[in-house]
């Protein structure tokens, strides 16, 4: 089953802006599904109809099967939004906002109330509860954004550049959090700027690209495309010059530091070979940029041609 | 796909309720902001004009000045608390965005003005009870019609509700929802009647009067408290519960177009 389907959808906003010109996707269920693009894609503006935030210019979109337009409470009533920007009461208490927001989906007050206390422990905000939302660190403010999605344990998540701005201890806790979740059977779309994110979380791609899907694949096929690799390498070692090495694109970036490109077909195995060959020593290595992230950067370089 | 609908009767009755809650808690929570100065502002009406200035008038329509114009200054407090609560909480929603969390909700779009409405309804008719008690220092207060009173209040809290409840629609900043209580409730309320007779109006301006709705509150609400009127009791009804019908109509349709809530 689809947890979301979207067809042909359009929106061309009052100043005439085409900000999507036709995207159609589909999200398995259970699936954690990537949305990349570069800003002014058209990301947000699509998570922005799925949630009935922003109304379409034309096009179909259903959750679960549910058509946004004829039963869109339905359809609501699975969703769960995280968005961009910190959009809660900034004048309330962290309790009180997850409390109230189940409250809109038909919770009672004490129903409200158990479920707040679990989701306020598994993303750690059990000691802030009674703190008011404003007095809360960036970091929580974002685990806050997440913690009210899930208050009416949605089926589908939608993420919206949940990690923005948080620390990398952070960003990694939300990432085993949202694993999780995944795991156990929520439906996730998640929007981001860092493509490891989406390379480490997802199964599932789409790239927007002027209103347009320009890629939509799993990820795992997605690398495969991917047909060379540059790495640092580290040497204990010191050159003066590029060492010959005809196999392999080397570049000198300073005495102990050389550039490869390690092209399909080649491997890693060959290249410390031919550098042990010539007396060479490796100290370590590493990808110079994130695969994803090449990819990324090509497929919407071709996009623009 | 899932047949049983999840969201029913029970569940919507409770997201009104969520947004009842939240609004009456909201603006208990503030109490010396939204409770204290209207009871403050319309104490010194009632030391002023009625105590002071209204001892030198005399008699109006038969009764004390001061008995005169206590129905009126419960009605302005009504009046100006119902519409200032709805604009601000909505407004505020929207500034901060915490409107979307209503929107992204199967909540109906009926049930989140009826929960604003209901909020503005609340603090007016608080307000509106601590006026009525601050009054009873000055004079005693004999209520004619006591259910003609308490229906007149009611639908006129509503319809300020509503009314705060579009301005807080249209407003793009915190000076738009000043502008409408400034330059227009409250010229309105003083030119309603609250203070004087319309028959005291030369007979183009009593023609004039008419036109301003809140002259049918006023005298609608004194009728029931005194039990005089500028204007007929059925009329006045009529013309506040049809514009209670347009607002809420109209309210409904900028919310289902998303006017200043949706992109």
């Amino acid at each position: 089953m689809y947890a979301l389907t979207i067809d042909n959808l359009t929106k061309t906003y009052d100043n005439g802006f085409d900000a999507l010109k036709g995207i159609s996707f589909s999200v398995q269920e259970g699936d954690f599904f990537a949305l990349l693009g570069p800003n002014g894609a058209g990301k947000s503006t699509t998570l922005g109809i799925i949630s009935t935030l922003v109304n379409k210019s034309q096009g179909n979109v259903s959750v679960f099967g549910w058509d946004i337009d004829t039963h869109a409470r339905m359809a609501k009533q699975y969703l769960g939004l995280v968005p961009q920007e910190i959009n809660f009461n900034q004048f309330e208490k962290v309790e009180d906002i997850l409390i109230t927001q189940a409250g809109f989906y038909g919770y009672s007050r004490h129903r409200a109330k158990t479920q707040a206390h679990t989701v306020l422990q598994q993303l750690g905000l059990w000691q802030k509860r009674r703190d008011r939302s404003r007095d809360l660190s960036g970091g929580m403010k974002r685990r806050l954004m997440i913690a009210r999605a899930l208050m009416h344990q949605p089926r589908l998540l939608i993420l919206d550049e949940p990690t923005a701005g948080v620390d990398i201890e952070l960003r990694h806790s939300m990432w085993h959090f949202l694993q999780q979740l995944n795991e156990e059977g929520t439906t996730i779309i998640l929007t981001t700027h860092y493509l490891e994110e989406a390379e480490q979380l997802c199964k599932h791609i789409a790239i927007i690209d002027e209103g347009k899907i320009v890629r939509d694949s799993d990820m795992r096929s997605l690398l495969n495309e991917i047909n060379q690799e540059t790495f640092v390498i580290y040497l204990k070692n010191s050159l003066t010059e590029t060492p010959d090495v005809p196999e392999f694109a080397l570049n000198l970036i300073d005495e102990h530091t050389l550039e490869a490109v390690v092209l399909e077909g080649q491997n890693l195995n060959t290249l410390f070979q031919c550098l042990t060959d010539i007396g060479l020593e490796v100290v370590s290595l590493k990808n110079k940029s994130n695969r994803l992230e090449q990819l990324f950067l090509r497929l919407v370089k071709e996009d623009g041609r | 796909m899932d047949a049983e609908p999840r969201y029913g009767f029970t569940q919507i009755a409770m997201a009104l309720y969520t947004i009842v809650y939240r609004e009456i808690h909201r603006f208990l929570r503030i109490w010396v902001q939204t409770i204290l100065p209207p009871a403050i502002t319309m104490t010194l009406y009632f030391v002023i004009f009625g105590s002071l200035i209204g001892s030198r008038i005399g008699q109006m329509d038969g009764f004390d000045y001061m008995d005169y114009i206590v129905p009126g200054i419960i009605m302005m407090a009504v009046i100006n608390s119902s519409y200032a609560n709805v604009v601000s909480s909505f407004y505020g929603a929207k500034f901060q965005k915490h409107i979307e969390e209503m929107l992204v909700s199967p909540m109906p779009l009926t049930i989140i003005l009826t929960g604003y409405v209901i909020g503005g309804v609340a603090r007016g008719l608080l307000v509106g009870l601590v006026v009525t008690l601050t009054s009873l220092i000055f004079t005693d207060l004999n209520i004619q019609y006591p259910l003609l009173t308490f229906a007149v209040v009611l639908l006129t809290a509503i319809l300020f509700s509503l009314a705060g409840f579009i301005n807080g629609i249209y407003a793009n900043s915190f000076d738009d929802i000043s502008i409408v209580p400034t330059f227009v409730l409250t010229p309105l309320t003083y030119l309603g009647g609250v203070f004087y007779s319309i028959s005291l109006l030369p007979g183009f301006w009593q023609k004039v009067s008419h036109l301003n709705p809140i002259l049918y509150m006023v005298n609608a609400f004194r009728y029931g408290i005194l039990g005089v009127s500028d204007i007929s009791i059925p009329t006045a009804l009529g013309i506040i519960l049809i514009v209670i019908a347009l607002l809420f109509s109209y309210c409904l349709h900028l919310l289902h177009i998303g006017y200043g809530i949706r992109t």
